[in-house]
C-alpha cells in the first residue's frame, strides 16, 4: 500500500544501537526499507550495518535532510521525550515498537502529535510491512520468514496482537492468497491510532481487495470500524475475528470506563455491533482462509501480484 | 493497574492538599482504640480490602466510644470477607452526611479523544453506572493545557452544586487531576465525596489504580505487583513479576485465575500462552473440551530464553496439574529458538519427577523448523507423553485441545492404576 510506505520513504531509527535497535534496523533495509539514519546520544559517529549514527535527530536532519518517518526502540520510560524529539525535527510519522509507556506519557505524546499533525503507530506495535516494499518496525520477524510468508497480494491485514499480525499473513499465505499491507496498532492502552484511522488508508489504496483483522475485547477499535463502515466511509468487505470471549479474570476495569465507553468493550457487544454494521465476523480466524476463497470466486478477491 | 488499598489512596490525596476525614489505619484492636481516641468523636472502621460493597458485605461498622472501637476492630481484624483476608481497618470520623457526591478521572481511549476525562456527579453514593447520563458532568482534558480551577468550577456548575461549597468542590477536583497525573493513575474514584452538615467537603472513600507502567517510577508507593487483579497476589505470582522487574527484555506474563467451568472437568492444564491474543485463542480451546486453566500466562515480545525458562517454571510449579501445554498459537515474528531452549531447559528439569505427564508443544513463525528440532532433541530420551507441532497447526486450538484431552486421560487413568 503506496500510501504509507514507499520505496523512497525516508527512514530514521531512534534507538539504533540497542540490542532491538539495530538487530531491526537490518531487517528492515534487507526487506527494502531505506533506512538512511540512526540516533543514539552518545554514540554519534559510529556505524550500525552501514548506517551511520547521530547524536541527535537534528544533526541527522542536517545531514540527511528531513525524514518521513521515525522507527524509535527507545525504552518506554524515555519514549515520550524521543517522539517530541523527532516531531520537533517534523517528522511526520512515527512507529513505536516500545511497550511499557507510563500511560501520561502516551497521553501527552498523542496531544503533541496532534498539534503537529502527526500520525503516531503504536505504542507497543510491532510496526507495518507493505510486502515488495519494506517494513517499518519487525513485523515479519526474519528475511527468510517474512520473504516466504509476506508476498505482494491483495489481502490487507490489521492487528491488535503483535503475535497474530504475524499469523494472519502466514495463514493467507497457506491458503495461497496474499497481502497488500499488514499492520499492527498496537499493544498499549491508548495507542496513536485506531482501525477506525487506518481503515480509511486500506479504502484508498487501489491493491487492497478485502480486509481481515484481528480483534481484541476492550477498548473501542471495533466499535469505531464498525460506526465507520455503517457510515458508508469504509466499502470494501471485512473479515474479523474478535478475541476474549472467554477472558481471564481481573481484566475488567472498574464501572468508570463503562460511564464513558457506555456498554461498549465486551467482546459480545462487539460481535454485535459488527454484524450490525454488515461486517462477517468469525468464530475462529482459522474459518478465514474460506471466506477469501469465496470472495475469489465472487471476483471480488484477486489471487496475487505476478512476482516481479 | 496496580490498585492500591483506601488508606494509601487517601495518602496520596493528603500530598494533593485534598480534605479527607480525620483518621488512621489499624493492624490490631489496640490500635484501633488508640486512633477513636485521639479522634474523640464517633468513628467509621473500614476493612482495608480490595472489593466494593464493603459495607453491604458486613466490612463497615460504626462506633461511639473508644471501647466500642476496640471491640468492632477486633470483629473485623482476621475476617474474610469477598474472600479476602482482612489484615487492617481505616478508622476514621464519623461524617455528619448532608450530601453525597461523585468524582472520578480515567483515559477515554477511543480515537476522538485520547486523554483523561474527568467525571462529576453529586448523585454520589450509590453505584455510578446506574445515574442517568445527565446527571454526570464529563470533560475530557487537553493533556498539553491541563486541568483549570476554572474547568472544575464549570463542571460543578453543569451540575448545580450550590455557590456556598462550589469552590471547595473544585479545589478538591483539580487536586484529584494532579494526583491522576503526578502518580501516573490510571483511575481514581471518590464516591461518595461527602459535603457535611457544617458545609465541608471531604473525600470520604477512595478506589485508585496505578498504570503498570508507571509504577517504576514510583518505588514510594511499595507497589510489589504492578498488575490489575482482584485479589492479592499469590507467591507465584510475586515471582512472575520478580522475574519480569529483573529482565525488561520481553513479557513474562503470569496469573494464578479461578477458571470455572461448566460442565463436566477432565483434568487440569498448566498453560503457557504466547502473545495475548494467541493465549486467548488457546484457553479458549482448552476449556471447550473440558480441561480447566488455572493460570493465565504469557511470554512474548522477544524473551531470553532465561525468562521463558522461568515462566515454564512457574507454570509447572502450580499444584494438580494433569499437563503442560506451550500454546504457541500464533505465527511469530520473534525467533521462536529463545522459546525452545527455555522450554527444553525446564523441561529436562520437570519430566523425570512425572512419568508419562502430557505435554504439548506448539510453536510456529520464525526460526519454525529450528526451534521445532531444538524441542524434539532435547526431549526424545524424555519419559512422558510429548507432542510438538509447527505451523500447520497454528489455529486448530480445537484439535489440539482434543488430543491434548486424550492424553490426560490416559495419563490420569495411568496414574489412578498406579496407586490402585
Amino acid at each position: 500500500m503506496a500510501i504509507l510506505l514507499t520505496k523512497s520513504t525516508k527512514v530514521v531509527v531512534q534507538g539504533i544501537t540497542g540490542r532491538e535497535g539495530s538487530m531491526r534496523a537490518k531487517f528492515m533495509r534487507r526487506m527494502g526499507t531505506n533506512v538512511v539514519a540512526g540516533v543514539t546520544p552518545g554514540r554519534g559517529g559510529e556505524e550500525v550495518d552501514g548506517i551511520p549514527v547521530y547524536n541527535t535527530v537534528k544533526d541527522a536532519v542536517k545531514n540527511h535532510g528531513l525524514f518521513d518517518v521515525s522507527v524509535t526502540f527507545i525504552p518506554g520510560t524515555g519514549l515520550k521525550d524521543a517522539v517530541m524529539e523527532a516531531l520537533d525535527s517534523d517528522i511526520k510519522w512515527l512507529v513505536m515498537p516500545v511497550e511499557r509507556v507510563p500511560l501520561y506519557d502516551i497521553l501527552e505524546m498523542v496531544a503533541y502529535a496532534k498539534t503537529k499533525n502527526a500520525m503516531l503507530l503504536g505504542p507497543g506495535s510491532i510496526g507495518v510491512n507493505t510486502p515488495g516494499i519494506g517494513v517499518l518496525g519487525w513485523l515479519g520477524g526474519s528475511v527468510e520468514f517474512a520473504s516466504k510468508h509476506f508476498r505482494p497480494g491483495h489481502v490487507g491485514v490489521i492487528s491488535r496482537s503483535g503475535g497474530q499480525s504475524g499469523t494472519l499473513p502466514y495463514v493467507i499465505s497457506q491458503a495461497g492468497f496474499a497481502i497488500s499491507t499488514v499492520l499492527h496498532v498496537g499493544t498499549e492502552p491508548v495507542t496513536g491510532m485506531s482501525f477506525s484511522d487506518v481503515l480509511p488508508l486500506f479504502q484508498e489504496d487501489p491493491d487492497t481487495d478485502v480486509m481481515a483483522i484481528f480483534g481484541e475485547m476492550g477498548g473501542s477499535h471495533e466499535e469505531e470500524a464498525a460506526q465507520l463502515v455503517k457510515s458508508g466511509k469504509f466499502t470494501k468487505p471485512i473479515i474479523i475475528y474478535v478475541s476474549g470471549a472467554w477472558a481471564p479474570a481481573g481484566m475488567k476495569f472498574s464501572h468508570a470506563s463503562a460511564i464513558v465507553e457506555r456498554g461498549s468493550g465486551s467482546t459480545q457487544d462487539k460481535i454485535s455491533r459488527l454484524k450490525e454494521a454488515g461486517i462477517i465476523v468469525v468464530d475462529n480466524p482459522n474459518e478465514i482462509p474460506q471466506w477469501l476463497r469465496d470472495f475469489n470466486t465472487q471476483g471480488k478477491l484477486r489471487v496475487k501480484t505476478p512476482q516481479a | 493497574m496496580a490498585r492500591l488499598h483506601e488508606h494509601e489512596g487517601k495518602a496520596l490525596f493528603k500530598i494533593a492538599k485534598m480534605p479527607i476525614p480525620q483518621g488512621d489505619v489499624a493492624k490490631t484492636p489496640e490500635e484501633a482504640r488508640k486512633i477513636a481516641e485521639k479522634i474523640g468523636k464517633p468513628v467509621v472502621i473500614k476493612v482495608q480490602i480490595w472489593a466494593g460493597g464493603r459495607g453491604k458485605a458486613g466490612g463497615v461498622k460504626f462506633a461511639n466510644t473508644p471501647d466500642e472501637a476496640e471491640k468492632m476492630a477486633a470483629s473485623l481484624l482476621g475476617m474474610t470477607i469477598k474472600g479476602l483476608y482482612v489484615e487492617k481497618v481505616l478508622v476514621e470520623e464519623k461524617l455528619d452526611i448532608a450530601q453525597e457526591y461523585y468524582a472520578g478521572i480515567i483515559v477515554n481511549a477511543q480515537a476522538g479523544a485520547r486523554c483523561p476525562v474527568v467525571m462529576f456527579s453529586t448523585e454520589g453514593g450509590m453505584d455510578i453506572e446506574s445515574v442517568p447520563q445527565d446527571k454526570i458532568a464529563l470533560m475530557n482534558v487537553d493533556v498539553i493545557r491541563g486541568f483549570k480551577i476554572y474547568d472544575a468550577l464549570n463542571l460543578a456548575n453543569k451540575v448545580n452544586v450550590p455557590s456556598g461549597h462550589i469552590v471547595a468542590v473544585a479545589r478538591l477536583l483539580v487536586g484529584l487531576y494532579d494526583t491522576f497525573k503526578n502518580f501516573g493513575c490510571r483511575l481514581i474514584e471518590i464516591n461518595p465525596l461527602v459535603v457535611t452538615k457544617e458545609g465541608k467537603v471531604l473525600a470520604s472513600d477512595c478506589r485508585l489504580s496505578i498504570d503498570d507502567s508507571s509504577v517504576i517510577r514510583h518505588p514510594e508507593l511499595g507497589i510489589q505487583v504492578a498488575r490489575e487483579s482482584g485479589t492479592p497476589p499469590t507467591e507465584l505470582d510475586r515471582i512472575a513479576w520478580w522475574v519480569e522487574e529483573k529482565d525488561l527484555r520481553g513479557t513474562c506474563y503470569f496469573a494464578e485465575m479461578n477458571n470455572v467451568l461448566k460442565g463436566e472437568v477432565h483434568g487440569t492444564i498448566g498453560f503457557h500462552g504466547m502473545g495475548g491474543g494467541g493465549a486467548m485463542l488457546g484457553v479458549d480451546g482448552l476449556n471447550k473440551q473440558g480441561l480447566r486453566v488455572p493460570n493465565f500466562a504469557d511470554t512474548s515480545g522477544n524473551p531470553p530464553a532465561s525468562k521463558v525458562y522461568r515462566a515454564a517454571k512457574l507454570v509447572f510449579s502450580q499444584q494438580g496439574i494433569d499437563g503442560y501445554m506451550l500454546g504457541g498459537f500464533m505465527a511469530a515474528n520473534q525467533e521462536q529458538w529463545h522459546h525452545a531452549h527455555g522450554v527444553v531447559k525446564a523441561l529436562r528439569e520437570e519430566l523425570p519427577k512425572r512419568p508419562g505427564f502430557p505435554v504439548m508443544l506448539l510453536l510456529a513463525g520464525n526460526k519454525e523448523k529450528e526451534s521445532l528440532e531444538i524441542l524434539r532433541e532435547g526431549t526424545k530420551d524424555l519419559n512422558a507423553r510429548i507432542r510438538i507441532y509447527g505451523g500447520e497447526r497454528v489455529y486448530d486450538t480445537v484439535g489440539l485441545a482434543a488430543e491434548m484431552k486424550e492424553m490426560v486421560l490416559e495419563y490420569k487413568k495411568e496414574q489412578k492404576g498406579k496407586k490402585g
